[in-house]
């Protein structure tokens, strides 16, 4: 059976599947339609925030939190609330949203709206990353325009007394926006700085209302949910990694691509798919969720299933699904160097520990890449790593601990081996 | 006098009416984006300034976001830019020699402008989100994939032919 492209990607093999006549006509917006009319019960908005617990859908964007949890959350008041697509993809490894945004941008506003409602909110803003702006922000915001124009947007919707609308909001690179808290801070046009947590977007959010914040994936995944029932997105994936995902598969491998499948599938199972190990070499390691998530050499991965519970339990993450295939002959000190350049140049800088440890992490690995390492470097990378974890206001600091600690714990000889011989790499 | 010309004035104004009444200042980033784009890539104090007193915001508050967001630049660049991805996927796929050989032809490093104030080559470009297109550039806004050196060669040349 054909397991490709069953939920979010379920259309994008119509013609034009980014304009609203294909969208419709593959069934788009009926979920929201129902909403409008008042169909039955079921629509109400305690009711679909339930539908989206029962679905068991997480937050595709890395942190794999339950959606409807998320949406239950927010105050039940008549304050003014807000929903906030964060579509600032920048995980290294991850380009699916990109897809989304580009190939059935319809899906993505139906779910923003569907999300808005549940929650409260009478506005929502789409986060785009700036480096989208001549790509993927005139096909969503071309979208929105043809929303708009068949009444499904708008204040005293089609006289439905439901007000939603939706903006899109351009970004101008910076990785850490894709934090949330940052995302807000942004889209207030300041610097994306992560706040203190709590208070949670949900209490505290844009100009300080509620708000809650999803991922691209994740909201576009909504409509089919409403749509067809949370029993059937549980046919696809495990009892606890419901649904599908969609794994960027890049690196060396075959046919580099976006894979919608049911998660859970076999590590191999997803290797397969994207055509094998580039030109029939053997694999090293995955990085299988984005460059924040832990890499796992092959004989690991490879008894994995691509579910959160598999890679929590083979030591790593799910992350954003993109997974980033290293062959064998891959020089696992130069790749990690690449890595915490990427870090060391994206903290905020707000939190000592990450500003000033990102730092230390790219100069040691330099040196050691220069042919000047001591033997204490080692210790001293995961030391600093350690230091780092567990120390900053967001995330970012702990990712890029993370890929420091692994790369080390798996490949120690590696480096080992770089710093015994000047600089001189031991992959063959 | 206004460095803001109307065009420009008008992309700010439809931006403000996104945001709630007095919440103007969410409206910085694409503004400078605007400022930047008719300005040949690049933003200068003068500028900024405009930008602040056509906002009605403190100017520190533009100065801010100017430099914290990578895609401002607040020295003048080459008008046409080339933004090689050197992240872990285009890495495994060859970015680095990509770099290396536009390096060469341009006699320029990362983060120069060519001399005829043509061509600049962005420095130490993170993750754009091509990853399965690797190894990738972003030329102007534009992401041009599954690049070799003989793409690199004809985006180059075509480069060289524009004005």
């Amino acid at each position: 059976m054909n397991q490709l492209n069953q939920v979010v990607f379920a259309n994008i093999d119509e013609q034009e599947p980014w304009t609203i006549d294909s969208y419709i006509a593959s069934g788009g917006y009926e979920a929201w339609k129902n909403i409008l009319t008042n169909k039955n019960d079921s629509y109400k908005p305690e009711n679909i925030i339930e539908t989206i617990q029962e679905s068991g859908l997480r937050g595709r964007g890395g942190a794999g939190f339950p959606t409807g949890l998320k949406w239950s959350f927010m105050p039940k008041d008549d304050t003014q609330k807000y929903i906030v697509c964060n579509s600032d993809e920048s995980e290294p490894g991850t380009c699916h949203d990109r897809d989304i945004l580009k190939l059935n941008p319809h899906a993505l506003i139906e779910g923003i709206a569907i999300g808005g409602y549940a929650i409260g909110a009478t506005i929502g803003y789409n986060y785009v990353r700036g480096e989208f702006m001549d790509e993927c922000y005139p096909q969503i915001e071309n979208a929105l325009n043809e929303a708009y124009q068949h009444g499904l947007l708008g204040k005293d919707i089609n006289n439905s007394s439901i007000d939603f609308d939706l903006y899109n909001f351009v970004g101008a690179g910076a990785y850490i926006c894709g934090e949330e808290t940052a995302l807000l801070e942004s889209l207030e046009g300041k610097q994306g700085k992560p706040r203190f947590k709590p208070p949670f977007p949900a209490n505290f959010g844009l100009y300080g209302k509620p708000t809650t914040v999803n991922n691209t994936q994740t909201l576009a995944s909504v409509p089919m949910i409403i749509k067809n029932g949370p029993e059937w997105f549980k046919t696809f994936g495990t009892e606890k990694s419901s649904g599908t995902i969609i794994f960027s598969v890049s690196g060396h491998i075959n046919k580099p691509g976006n894979y919608e499948l049911p998660l859970g599938i076999p590590f191999n199972k997803l290797i397969e798919y994207s055509g094998g190990i580039l030109d029939g070499k053997k694999l090293k390691a995955v990085i299988p969720g984005g460059s924040s998530t832990k890499v796992l050499p092959a004989h690991i991965i490879e008894d994995c299933t691509m579910d959160y519970e598999s890679l929590q339990e083979a030591g790593s993450a799910l992350g954003t699904a993109a997974v980033v295939v290293i062959a064998e002959g891959t020089c696992m000190v130069n790749l990690l160097k690449r890595i915490s350049r990427f870090y060391f140049a994206e903290s905020c800088g707000q939190c000592t520990p990450c500003r000033e440890g990102t730092g230390w992490l790219y100069r040691i690995l330099d040196r050691i890449t220069n042919g000047n390492g001591k033997e204490s470097d080692l210790e001293l990378l995961v030391d600093v790593a350690n230091r780092i974890e567990g120390n900053t206001i967001c995330a970012f600091g702990d990712a890029s601990a993370w890929p420091v600690q692994s790369f080390i714990e798996h490949y120690y000889e590696e480096f080992e081996y770089m710093v015994k011989h000047k600089g001189k790499t031991k992959a063959a | 006098m206004s460095l803001l010309n109307r065009e420009i004035k008008e992309e700010i104004d439809l931006w403000v009416q996104k945001f709630p009444e007095g919440k103007q200042r969410s409206a910085i980033i694409a503004a400078l984006h605007s400022v930047q784009h008719f300005n040949n890539g690049f933003l200068t104090s003068e500028l900024m300034n405009q930008v602040a007193e056509y906002l009605d915001v403190p100017k520190i508050q533009v100065f801010e976001v100017a430099s914290f967001y990578s895609m401002f630049n607040t020295q003048p660049v080459g008008k046409h830019e080339i933004s090689v991805c050197t992240n872990i996927s285009c890495m495994l796929r060859g970015s680095d020699e990509i770099v290396d050989h536009i390096e060469k032809r341009l006699q320029i490093k990362s983060g120069e402008s060519t001399a005829d104030g043509k061509i600049f080559l962005k420095k130490e470009e993170e993750c754009l989100a091509a990853c399965t297109g690797a190894p990738m550039l972003m030329l102007d806004h534009q992401y041009i994939e599954n690049l070799d050196i003989k793409k690199v060669d004809e985006i180059l040349d075509s480069l060289e032919k524009k004005p």
